[in-house]
């Protein structure tokens, strides 16, 4: 009861008329960036804080405006999927399988609208997961002392790389990069400049927005000019896209399935490692076991379009228990969120909830809102999103660019820091090139401190006693499950990457013969 | 190959971070671990994963011909004149040069390339500085 009561507060901060406007502004922006390919969630987010942030909106309205941008994204991602059989970002990639076909077969509109309930649905069920869930996962927290902390925070990274990464070393090298990145600046302990090389513009340290927006915003414009030919071309194909509206007894159908998938992807959300893009996958390939006694999945099942998109929505929504409860984030996006929290001089974990419970329920009140949203937005609007996607890349790209620039101009107003950023973009773009995973680097930038300071705190408490690390059953169970997370994969990673990657190719090469 | 080169590079990398990691001057007052330790950790790591990535190298990616690379570089090259030349030249100028080069050298004919940068550069002042009120470079011509 007292859960609701909170809920109906946050709903008080939520709905003033700003703050619907943001949710607004931040929802269509969100889906658009969502449908660019190439513009995944993170981007939409990476190029959005800086802006946010300089406007000089309040901690809420910021929040409020981001998340409708995180979640936007993630409703937008399936619509090149099913019009162009090309992902807006890699958790849709699942919904090519059913949704391109269906969109062949003259049924796009369909599709389109189908997997917009079956995002609202997925998005729905996994907020509230993390109203009951995210309160419970704080009583656990505040047992954590410093110690804990650190094995918390070496456990996430351990299994940043996810239980589908291909390469642990390069997942690991990427995490060192990026706590090492935080080190540099004035030691917050001792107040000795550390990897400063004399430079004054480096002792307070990289700025993580700087390090966000290159790497992820930036990169991508270089991976656009190596590519230049062939991949514009992509978004010249027509598809007509037909009735808007699924029918009853099509949703009927699916409801089931919406239901199961979402409650999968909301656990796969939950658990450190698995995400968003794993959700969908194990969403798709339960339900393909499950229902596809005619072997209809692959050919345009509504069934297999809303399965990945419940599921990868869910996930979403679950990768937010941890972010908010621990102030550890699961995935890529909500690693951005947690830049966006921290920019606002907000440190998300247990105490959260208890110092500043409006931020926390505005936040989620602000899902609900922006769920909502989206589900009304993305009926009728389908056709001005697809229009979007006629936007040749060569003329978004330079947007992208410029608009990276002014958010971080407009921080600082020193051409240090684009300098910075442009050398993050450049090395985003060779680490890319090496398939060196770029959000271990991202969430290192954002954690390093913290985690090197609960290693010196638990540290000094025991006197300079190391063992001290490992002295509690609660860390050394999660330093176990960091050693397995970390050590899974390298046994099973391959298997499953390459199963995930037959899978699309298999059913791709289907429809193209 | 390429993993080899990069494993190398992360090595050197590592090794850096060490020898930074021990020139840092501690002062008097410290705590018990020192600013040096948990650097010199993370460096462990770091070799680590490298030595990793040198013995089972991934199979090397499609590096792109000479021809894209120069590309990526003078759009390296812009970006940084870009940043350089901003509180010189002012955000419109700059931004629209700069915004037509990429645009041109993304498959744009050169006078389309031109309205675009332009349009572009116009439209982000519009919106981020005029409706929300951010503040961009100003150039001689205070704009």
């Amino acid at each position: 009861m007292e859960t609701l009561s909170s809920l109906a507060d946050g709903f008080a901060i939520a709905l003033t008329f700003q703050n619907i406007l943001l949710a607004l502004l931040g929802c269509f922006l969100g889906t658009l960036m969502g449908a660019l390919p190439g513009l995944g969630p993170s981007n939409g987010v990476a190029i959005l804080i800086p802006l946010a942030f300089t406007l000089g909106l309040g901690a809420t309205p910021s929040l409020i405006l981001l998340t409708s941008v995180y979640y936007g994204a993630m409703y937008g991602g399936r619509i090149s999927s099913i019009l162009l059989n090309i992902p807006g970002d890699e958790p849709a990639m699942m919904t090519c399988l059913d949704g391109y076909p269906m969109a062949q077969k003259g049924r796009a509109g369909e599709a389109l609208s189908l997997s917009g309930v079956a995002s609202f649905v997925g998005a729905f069920f996994a907020t509230w997961g993390l109203i009951f869930l995210a309160p419970q996962l704080v009583k656990i927290a505040l047992l954590f002392g410093p110690a804990e902390y650190f094995a918390l925070f070496t456990l996430a990274f351990a299994t940043l790389g996810g239980v589908a990464s291909s390469n642990q070393a390069k997942t690991a090298f990427a995490a060192a990069l990026g706590i090492g990145l935080a080190t540099v600046g004035v030691d917050t302990q001792t107040g000795v400049p550390r990897f400063t090389f004399g430079e004054v513009h480096l002792y307070d340290g990289i700025d993580f927005l700087v390090a966000i927006v290159g790497l992820f915003a930036l990169s991508e414009v270089f991976i656009f000019l190596e590519h230049r030919h062939g991949e514009a071309d992509a978004s010249k194909k027509k598809v007509t896209i037909g009735r808007l509206m699924p029918s009853y007894a099509l949703l009927k159908s699916c409801t089931p399935t919406m239901l199961r998938t979402s409650f999968l992807g909301f656990i796969a959300g939950v658990l450190p490692g698995a995400g968003a893009s794993l959700g969908s996958f194990i969403s798709y390939t339960m339900e393909k076991k499950l229902v596809d006694k005619e072997g209809t999945f692959g050919t345009g099942d509504p069934r297999g379009v809303a399965a990945p998109e419940a599921g990868n929505n869910a996930a979403a929504g679950g990768a937010l228990v941890p972010m908010l409860a621990l102030g550890v984030p699961g995935s890529g996006t909500t690693a951005v969120l947690l830049a966006v929290l921290l920019a606002l001089n907000i440190t998300p974990g247990p105490l959260l909830f208890t110092q500043q419970p409006d931020v926390v329920w505005g936040l989620i009140a602000a899902l609900f809102i922006a769920n909502f949203m989206l589900l009304a937005m993305n009926i009728p609007m389908i056709g001005l999103f697809t229009r979007v996607l006629l936007v040749p890349p060569r003329i978004l790209m330079p947007i992208v660019a410029m608009v990276s620039f002014v958010g971080i101009y407009g921080i600082s107003g020193s051409s240090f820091d684009l300098l910075v950023m442009i050398g993050f973009g450049v090395m985003g773009w060779i680490l890319r090139k090496l398939d060196v995973p770029l959000v271990p680097i991202i969430l290192g930038t954002l954690l390093g401190n913290s985690m090197e300071n609960n290693l010196r705190r638990a540290i000094t408490i025991d006197n300079g006693n190391w063992w001290t690390l490992v002295d509690s059953p609660l860390s050394i169970t999660l330093w176990s499950l960091a050693i397995i997370g970390f050590v899974l994969p390298i046994i099973f990673g391959k298997v499953l990457k390459a199963r995930m990657k037959h899978m699309a190719k298999d059913e791709e090469g289907a429809t193209i013969d | 190959m390429s993993d080899r080169i990069f494993g190398v590079v992360g090595l050197v990398l590592a090794l850096g971070y060490v020898w930074a990691a021990l020139v840092i001057e501690e002062s008097f007052l410290s705590d018990a671990v020192g600013p040096k330790a948990f650097p010199l950790i993370i460096a462990t790591v770091l070799g680590l994963s490298s030595l990793a990535i040198i013995a089972k190298p991934d199979k090397s990616p499609d590096w792109p011909p000479l021809g894209r690379f120069l590309e990526v570089g003078f759009a390296i090259l812009v970006m940084i004149l870009y940043a350089i030349m901003l509180p010189e030249f002012g955000f419109v100028i700059a931004t629209a040069l700069a915004a037509t080069y990429l645009t041109w050298r993304l498959g744009t004919t050169p006078i389309s390339s031109v309205i675009t940068g332009c349009v572009t550069s116009a439209g982000i002042y519009a919106v981020f500085h005029l409706i929300l009120g951010l503040s961009l470079a100003k150039g001689p011509l205070g704009f």
